[in-house]
């Protein structure tokens, strides 16, 4: 009898098996998805990707197949575009190559002008006990694929742990900041744009110096959060790193503010949208950061002095009185120099700059002092110093203009034919002399 | 009524396909679905994956193969974004199994049956991920309405020229 039963019930199990089989495994397969979905959010790792080994694992092995392929696309495209560009800008290379010239005097001229400015703030920095951050050192990484959804915005790049990437290295462009390294493989790495939801970043309001996190929303715009309805914040204020994330280094640039809306889910606190700097969906090449240090990098102190050495040789060739040696001596027709143009001659002294002001203490509207003294100028109504003992050789430079008239006429019609004059000035009045 | 009735058994055979098929068509649409949304970000809205998975699955008419096939593909998919891996299988486990479950049913390969059902689909696994990132992950997503039905809309044209092309590479009997 017993053996009748079982037998029944083991036949209703294999036709409830064999009827329901395909629903059956289906919630197999999904039960087991969703207890591999419970793991990975209790367990995430502590290497900062939210990643366990098993799922690192697999993420390795479907990035190890899709990336040969999109290198492989990307090289080939870009060969054949720089090939084309390279046919078409063959011919504005060397327009191209002057402007460039120019272009780099001009910013070493305006680093140079800044070196002092950067030397004071570290000085005073170090006075404050302030640890400034450096970019020591940046990997150039070409960016071969996204994550195919709009919902996780993840970039992932040609360079891996081979190259010295990292987990949450920060990656910028010379625009603006991009995002951070999430996983890292062998030759690829993944980077979690700061648009994302999941990302977060530390920043400052350029002008108004107000802090917040900035994150990205559901539809993709980078926005800080917790801000106070009573914040004067205007569009078009530049956004910038804070430092305060220990993961960019202070003063890079995410972006300019865009408007100031209300945040539903953080009521009664406002969000701030931000426009990127960086043209986050359509990046190709990125910088990743490396290495970071409190003191500025040697490549960069170099920079900095070159470029004060060479400032000085460009304004020494845009100074039009300066001495810009024997091939650019006009020649007169019988062959010698003209007057003045003689290389060899000594340079004209240097005169002092000419006041916008003139009053009875400016050096430039001194006339000789025989002049003076055979002239009948009147004299200044102001009490004169010449009683003073000891103040001869001063009292003789002492400006005679008229108390009357606007000493701001009088300076120029006494100082022009004396700068116009190619002989040197005696440095000593005559009857200062002994 | 034509469209959607199977008269003979002849009509409701499986299709055949080389076996090389049925893993480089998959590992060619996840590489698409990566690569071109960098070159025109507009390409986001269409998911190609989706489209492979309801192709094979109704073209085998076996719901437990295309179940299969849809986690493996939403995993790979998931292995490329920053999401926990599943996220997407469970998605297209789900999407898989009833586009076989249909293709038993129906007529498949017309244009119009075509792009009715990849678009149901699309919506469905729009529908399904949003579920699972906001029930079980407690992820901030929001549902744009809008959005979904644009992208619906796009994925069943782009899903009738791909399912065209996979025509193309089933095996004559």
């Amino acid at each position: 009898m017993r053996s009748t039963a079982t037998t029944g019930t083991e036949a209703r199990m294999e036709s409830f098996y064999s009827r329901y089989r395909n629903v059956l495994l289906l919630v197999a397969i999904l039960l087991a998805q969703i207890i591999g979905l419970a793991v990975q959010v209790r367990r995430p790792s502590a290497a900062g990707s939210g990643d366990t080994g098993q799922v690192r694992l697999i993420r390795y092995w479907v990035t190890s197949i899709v990336s040969p392929l999109e290198e492989f696309f990307l090289w080939t495209g870009h060969g054949i575009r720089g090939a084309w560009h390279g046919y078409l800008n063959l011919r504005g290379v060397r327009n191209q190559n002057l402007a460039l010239q120019a272009e780099v005097d001009r910013l070493r001229m305006e680093q140079a002008s800044l070196a002092e400015d950067v030397r004071q703030g570290q000085r005073l920095q170090a006075l404050l006990g302030f640890k400034q951050q450096y970019i020591y050192q940046t990997v150039a990484a070409q960016v071969i694929g996204t994550s195919g959804t709009d919902q996780s915005r993840v970039l992932l790049i040609d360079k891996g742990s081979l190259d010295g990437l990292r987990p949450d290295m920060p990656v910028i462009t010379p625009d603006g900041v991009v995002g951070k390294v999430r996983d890292v493989f062998r030759h690829s790495a993944q980077v979690l744009e700061i648009n994302d939801a999941a990302s977060g970043l530390g920043v400052i309001l350029q002008s108004t110096r107000l802090r917040g996190i900035l994150r990205g929303n559901t539809e993709g715009q980078t926005e800080i959060i917790n801000i106070l309805p009573d914040e004067q914040i205007q569009p078009g204020e530049a956004v910038i790193t804070s430092g305060g994330d220990q993961v960019f280094p202070r003063g890079l640039p995410v972006g300019v503010v865009e408007r100031v809306v209300n945040d539903p889910e953080r009521a009664p606190y406002m969000a701030v949208l931000v426009h990127p700097d960086a043209k986050l969906s359509r990046l190709e090449e990125v910088l990743v950061i490396t290495q970071i240090g409190n003191t500025l990098p040697t490549q960069e102190e170099s920079d900095l002095i070159s470029s004060e050495q060479r400032a000085a040789d460009v304004l020494a060739q845009r100074l039009p009185g300066q001495d810009t040696g024997p091939q650019q001596t006009k020649l007169g027709p019988n062959g010698k120099p003209l007057p003045g143009q003689d290389p060899n001659a000594p340079p004209p002294p240097a005169q002092p700059p000419q006041p916008l002001h003139t009053d009875r203490f400016s050096p430039m509207g001194e006339p000789d002092a025989s002049a003076a003294s055979s002239s009948q100028a009147p004299m200044s109504a102001a009490p004169s110093p010449s009683t003073q003992p000891g103040k001869k050789k001063r009292r003789a430079s002492v400006p005679t203009a008229p108390a009357t008239a606007p000493a701001t006429d009088a300076a120029p019609a006494q100082t022009l034919p004396e700068q116009a004059s190619p002989a040197p000035a005696p440095t000593t009045p005559p009857e200062a002399q002994p | 009524m034509a469209l959607l009735d199977h008269s003979t058994r002849e009509e409701v055979r499986q299709h055949r396909f080389h076996p090389a098929v049925f893993i480089l068509a998959p590992l060619f649409a996840i590489f698409l679905q990566s690569y071109l949304p960098l070159r025109h970000p507009g390409f986001a809205l269409v998911d190609l994956p989706l489209c492979i998975t309801v192709y094979f699955a109704v073209s085998r008419r076996n719901p437990v193969s295309g179940a299969l096939l849809g986690t493996g593909i939403g995993i790979a998919e998931d292995a490329l974004t920053h999401f926990p891996l599943g996220m997407q299988g469970i998605a297209k486990a789900i999407a898989g199994y009833l586009a076989a479950s249909i293709g038993a049913r129906i007529d498949v390969d017309n244009p119009g049956t075509r792009i009715l059902m990849m678009f149901f689909f699309t919506l469905l696994d729009s529908l399904l991920r949003f579920g699972i990132e906001r029930l079980l992950l407690n992820l901030p997503m929001e549902w744009f309405f809008g959005h979904e039905l644009l992208r619906a809309a796009i994925n069943a044209l782009v899903a009738v020229i791909l399912f065209s092309l996979l025509d193309r590479l089933r095996q004559r009997e």
